[in-house]
């Protein structure tokens, strides 16, 4: 046990998670902790960018004691090239678990029975690309070629989803920032998480995708005359994280809708997500409020990642307990319980045949 | 009685949304059995009129106007407002003229620990194309901390044309600026403001994102004078703006912008613009 845990902190602990990461170096960081890890940490490469890199994923989990099927938690950052806090939010997310799996009875437990799959950079060509001078850093899109007619790069990955495709808060000038591509999933990044979480919908109970700035958890849909369902839970889990992600440093996050609290859009892979049926789905957008923007110091990226960790734990924790602990259900779910409750009277009384 | 229970607990089942109408789901979509309500417009939808919600974003771009516009007014190298809460807002429209919100905000000053109560009216023109929003706003103490002697300090620093100033990317990639830097990059947040106070709308909401260049020209009527490239983001198009800033700063006179243009978006493949 010493052995092992010497060495999983060495594959991460030589690494400084309070600096930005190049996409080599980022790569590199994946198979260093899959090498020292392999009892909990796995990668797949899911997909190619359109400039034909690597999407990779690292799934940690544990294997279920029971042979029991896991239940999936899908967690991406680094769809805006830009936000370079998401991508750093991913490795640190990782490392967390990596390094307190062991000690931690809850966490093993919740490894035992969901995989979750960590994707640190989706769009691989974009994020290299804010790498290149100063003068790229604040690239946004894809770095697919210009359509015929065009000179503009890339596609604004987070409209590109099949979901309400096209339809607000999108442009259709290929120059534009907010730009959805010329049909849903036409990008090969959007449609690499498509096919890969498509083919687990039935198994996957939460959707994180992680953006900057702007402290807000986001909940579908994008349409403003568009509701989940399941809408009121959605805010009462998602209020739950961002009071536990203010304790951490006093930090504020904005819970609700994109139409309601930033501005409508459509295409995005939380509204898709949401679509295919998967219960939870939220858009984390990070710090900061304004101050720095896009380009939030090194010196943040660790109080930043401390707060959003706890949010997805409480988020993830949520789930899981609603899964697979559901005699002991968080209030959220008040509703569920008073009817497991009433239904239980119910049947007592119909029994005995006493008048309720 | 067994029906008296069931109704409370069975209306839980609609979300608390008012006017939703019939289960459809979205065309192209084949949602595997999900359920999607689709509910009518309702005003929030469209337009946001009377008591607004402070966490919406209507009263949250009005607000940032008003940050603007403290900035205009206050802001210097040693201090800037953030925009902190806001507390309550209003809007209706204003015939003929537009719509007008009221808002009570809190901003927070630069460096300080403590934040400040404003009121605010803001006025956005209807009609005419591209017409500025006009603001008043009152703070309770919007000058809290003493920052005199530091803008002293800076401004005798540099008056004397000897070295002048130049600097670029402020912040730079990693989010950085140097510690003796940082008062040219709050300067030029003040000299974005008017841009931004000048460009914003109900359909915008704006922020400085970098200082791509500054540079110090010869100090003319006591005023320290600055060429400078800043780059704006705007969050609704998610865009990132380039204009060019001409402008002075003096203690007793703060910062007063001579030129502004803005820069065209430039795409690649085209050949680059000179902006010497």
């Amino acid at each position: 046990l010493i052995h092992s845990l010497v060495e999983s902190l060495e594959s991460t602990q030589g690494y400084d998670y309070s600096k930005y990461h190049s996409m080599d170096e980022i790569y590199r960081w994946m198979e260093d902790v899959k090498q020292g890890n392999p009892e909990l940490v796995s990668s797949a490469v899911y997909g190619h960018t359109y400039e034909e890199r690597n999407i990779t994923l690292l799934k940690l989990g544990l294997e279920n004691p029971e042979g029991r099927e896991k239940k999936v938690i899908w967690v991406d950052c680094g769809i805006h090239a830009r936000e370079w806090i998401a991508p750093a939010f991913c490795q640190w997310f990782v490392k967390e678990i990596v390094n307190s799996y062991k000690t931690n009875k809850k966490l093993e437990q919740m490894l035992q029975n969901l995989d979750i799959y960590v994707t640190p950079v989706i769009n691989v060509d974009g994020y290299i690309f804010t790498w290149a001078n100063d003068s790229t850093r604040l690239w946004r899109k894809s770095r697919s070629t210009p359509p015929p007619g065009s000179s503009c790069y890339g596609v604004d990955l987070n409209r590109n989803f099949n979901a309400n495709w096209g339809t607000v808060g999108v442009s259709f000038d290929s120059c534009a920032n907010t730009y959805c591509g010329k049909s849903p999933g036409s990008e090969p990044e959007a449609q690499a998480v498509m096919d890969f979480v498509g083919k687990m919908v039935n198994q996957t109970l939460c959707f994180l995708t992680i953006h900057s700035a702007g402290q807000l958890i986001l909940l579908p849909y994008g349409h403003p005359e568009i509701s989940a369902p399941n809408y009121d839970e959605l805010v009462s889990v998602g209020e739950a994280a961002a009071a536990k992600m203010k304790k951490v440093h006093g930090m504020g996050y904005t819970v609700g809708t994109s139409p309601q609290i930033l501005y409508p859009n459509s295409g995005s892979s939380r509204d898709w997500a949401r679509l295919i049926g998967i219960p939870f789905s939220y858009t984390f957008e990070l710090r900061d409020k304004g101050e720095f923007s896009h380009l939030l110091p090194e010196e943040q990226i660790q109080p930043a990642c401390e707060e959003a960790y706890a949010g997805a734990l409480s988020i993830i924790t949520y789930v899981h307990e609603k899964t697979f602990n559901s005699g002991t259900l968080p209030n959220a779910s008040v509703f569920g319980v008073a009817i497991m409750i009433w239904s239980s009277v119910m049947a007592v009384s119909l029994t005995t045949g006493v008048m309720v | 009685m067994f029906y008296l229970c069931l109704k409370p607990l069975l209306s839980r089942d609609k979300p608390t949304r008012d006017k939703s109408s019939t289960l459809l789901t979205p065309e192209g979509q084949s949602p595997s059995g999900q359920e999607v309500i689709v509910q009518e417009k309702t005003e929030e939808n469209v337009m946001a009129t009377g008591e607004l919600n402070i966490n919406h974003y209507p009263a949250r771009r009005a607000a940032q106007v008003v940050q603007h516009y403290l900035n205009t007014r206050y802001g210097s190298p040693y201090r800037l407002l953030q925009l902190h809460k806001v507390h309550r807002g209003n809007a209706e429209d204003v015939a003929d003229s537009g719509r007008k919100y009221e808002l009570e905000i809190s901003v927070q000053e630069l460096n300080g620990n403590t934040t400040d109560k404003c009121s605010a009216e803001i006025l956005f023109p209807r009609g005419e194309q591209q017409r500025s929003p006009q603001v008043q706003a009152s703070c309770e103490e919007p000058l809290k901390i003493n920052t005199k002697a530091q803008e002293e300090a800076l401004y005798q620093q540099y008056k004397m044309n000897s070295g002048l100033l130049s600097a670029q990317h402020l912040p730079d990639s990693y989010g950085h600026i140097e510690p003796d830097m940082k008062p040219f990059w709050h300067l030029s947040i003040v000299a974005a403001s008017f841009v931004m106070l000048n460009e914003s709308s109900e359909n915008t909401l704006y922020n400085m994102a970098q200082v791509a260049n500054i540079t110090q020209l010869a100090t003319e009527n006591d005023q320290l004078k600055f060429d400078s490239h800043i780059l704006l983001h705007e969050m609704v198009s998610q865009e990132i703006i380039h204009w060019k800033l001409l402008f002075t700063w003096s203690p007793p006179d703060g910062v007063k912008v001579l030129q502004m243009e803005q820069l065209p978006h430039r795409h690649e493949g085209e050949k680059p613009l000179n902006t010497n």
